[in-house]
């Protein structure tokens, strides 16, 4: 924090604690390592060799089955189908999602009206309600629509249950923005599309970044309203690998487990490894209110 | 369309008019006054339809003997009555005490003791706080599966040891009833501590410098520093990070559906697996329904008076 001398006791507890993170670091990915290798072993090898040890050939037979032909409940498809079931599910859901939150935050910070805050305290409540107070009555109201099981059904619930988060995102953001920028452009008779379009939009780029990562992230790795919301053929990927992994018949292969796992998780970890600040912020920006 | 009324209430301003549209009179005026309550009337009805009425109608079906479809028949608080005459809700119950308690406690204590460590002008602190948090951006189900092969009795950790020479070491958490919440929480902790990490950095770089100068300058030593300066200007960030662990362990249901389905048995269920066991695949929804009202109840116990503290707090400041 406040640079000091180096003296010798000093150099030695800077390696302890860089000795320290290390071995902490290498606790964290452990699990990632043994997921990847265990993915590329066959059977035998993983019943005989070390679990940390690197495969004796790359093998990634695995893989292929994860992807084509591994049983996941009823059908022995492999996860791909349900793989491209989650893009479909994810991309409208965060792109719309994130839409209704940059206006409604541009609202409750901009254009307040009586009542605007106790719907900003309603709403931020809501964030942080079990969902599942909502599930049974969301299922009979989807049914009652038609809704049960789609892809569009599903869509729909995770716009509902992520709107209330990306409008607090951007209210907490837009309540950092000079309230004189915007003050200016009503004097000036500005409307109220025109300032958002013009004038608020064009400095929301971060926030945009930060609630379409968020969104991305929660909706990829949902897996309760996933499980009772979709059907067998709109199933996201976390409910086909849940199903992979408990599904018992068979001997058990851990290596198709691991690497249908992998497959999973890699959309989201790309994006952390890709802009893991933004991730970050997004992370920090739901526990620090405006 | 947007943009005719952007034009339409702009052409005043022309003539020097500091009047904003909002006041001026006419159709289009009126329309300008309530076009931000139009703009938000989808999220009003969402809010007091689906997120305030379906708790009302999760309710009434509570007080109902629904079993596979909602009968309207109300038995009164029956189903609350023989909720906590289940045996597996007591079991799942205790399990989230058990559970919510370990995981909140190690959580913070690692997140703050990396945080404080990371602290310390790290080199490559970027490269090693994005180590720490990654397991953040993974799903719990991939987590629990990776846990469920690590955990594995014959072949996981326990079998890592025994090719380190250490023979006698046994690790049966996962199979063992009295022990598999234990599991849960190595892997939620392993998932979840650097979040609590990520935000007590974010909120150690806010503290004051000046302040830990002129303590240094005094004297004091880094330890006093942190534990009389430093963590006590945290004390928002802790609350901040209680709360929210508090609402991820009481939500928590993919992580044991993933990593040990509940068993063995119902051993290791929490009230989330038993409310969606009990709506959706056994059909007892009215029992559902008072299960997922008791876990609103709880969620309301936490959230409310940190609410009603903040909200106290940025009126005061």
């Amino acid at each position: 924090m406040v640079e000091a001398p180096m003296t010798p006791v000093r150099q030695l507890a800077r390696y302890g604690l860089y000795a320290v993170l290390a071995l902490v670091a290498f606790i964290y990915l452990m699990p990632l390592w043994v997921m990847i290798i265990t993915s590329l072993k066959d059977t035998e090898e993983i019943r005989t060799g070390n679990l940390l040890a690197l495969p004796g050939s790359f093998n990634f037979d695995a893989w292929v089955a994860a992807w084509s032909s591994a049983c996941t409940g009823g059908t022995c498809e492999g996860i791909s189908t349900y793989f491209f079931n989650s893009f479909q599910i994810v991309i409208p859901a965060v792109l719309v999602s994130t839409l209704l939150g940059a206006v409604n935050g541009y609202v409750l910070s901009f254009w307040r009206f009586r009542g605007s805050e106790l719907m900003f305290g309603l709403l931020l409540v809501g964030c942080f309600i079990p969902l599942q107070v909502m599930l049974l009555p969301m299922a009979r109201s989807l049914a009652f629509f038609g809704l049960a099981n789609t892809t569009t059904g599903l869509v729909i619930v995770h716009v509902i249950v992520g709107s209330g988060f990306t409008t607090m995102f951007f209210r907490n953001f837009y309540i950092g923005l000079p309230q004189e920028l915007i003050k200016a452009a009503r004097l000036d008779g500005a409307g109220f599309f025109f300032i958002f379009r013009r004038i608020v939009l064009p400095l929301s780029t971060p926030i945009i970044v930060v609630t379409l990562i968020w969104q991305f992230t929660q909706i990829w790795n949902d897996f309760l309203l996933g499980v009772v919301f979709s059907g067998a053929e709109t199933q996201p990927v976390t409910v086909a690998l849940n199903n992979l992994v408990n599904t018992s018949f068979g001997g058990k292969q851990y290596n198709v487990d691991m690497a249908a796992a992998l497959i999973a998780a890699l959309p989201t970890l790309f994006v952390y490894v890709l802009a893991g600040k933004y991730f970050v912020r997004g992370l920090t920006a739901g526990a620090v209110k405006g | 369309m947007n943009h005719s009324h952007s034009t339409l209430s702009r052409s005043p301003a022309s003539s020097g008019s500091t009047k904003t549209s909002a006041r001026q009179g006419g159709l289009s005026g009126w329309l300008a006054a309530q076009l931000p309550k139009l703009v938000m009337a989808p999220t009003f009805v969402i809010i007091f339809v689906c997120i305030y009425g379906y708790i009302g109608w999760t309710f009434l079906l509570s007080l109902t003997g629904s079993r596979i479809l909602p009968v309207w028949k109300f038995v009164g608080f029956q189903q609350y009555e023989k909720l906590f005459e289940n045996e597996r809700w007591m079991v799942s119950l205790q399990n989230l005490v058990i559970f919510a308690v370990l995981f909140i406690a190690l959580c913070l204590l690692i997140g703050m003791v990396l945080a404080i460590l990371l602290d310390q002008k790290i080199r490559g602190e970027g490269f090693i706080r994005s180590i720490y948090l990654y397991p953040m951006a993974i799903s719990f189900i991939v987590t629990g599966t990776a846990w469920k092969w690590l955990l594995n009795p014959s072949l996981g950790l326990e079998k890592l040891m025994h090719d380190w020479g250490f023979e006698s070491f046994t690790f049966d958490w996962l199979v063992n009833p009295d022990m598999v919440v234990y599991t849960l929480v190595i892997a939620a902790v392993w998932q979840s501590s650097g979040f609590v990490m990520a935000l007590f950095i974010a909120g150690l770089r806010g503290v004051d410098d000046e302040m830990i100068k002129a303590a240094r300058l005094d004297g004091a030593s880094l330890p006093t520093i942190y534990r009389r300066i430093v963590l006590p200007s945290l004390k928002p960030v802790f609350f901040s990070c209680v709360v929210i662990l508090a609402h991820i362990a009481i939500k928590s249901f993919d992580l044991v559906a993933a990593l040990t389905g509940g068993g063995p048995g119902y051993a290791s269920d929490l009230p989330a697996n038993f409310m969606y066991a009990h709506a959706f695949t056994r059909g007892q929804m009215g029992l559902g329904a008072a299960s997922a009202m008791v876990m609103l109840g709880g969620v309301l116990a936490i959230l409310i008076p940190y609410l009603y503290s903040e909200l106290r707090g940025k009126r005061h400041g």
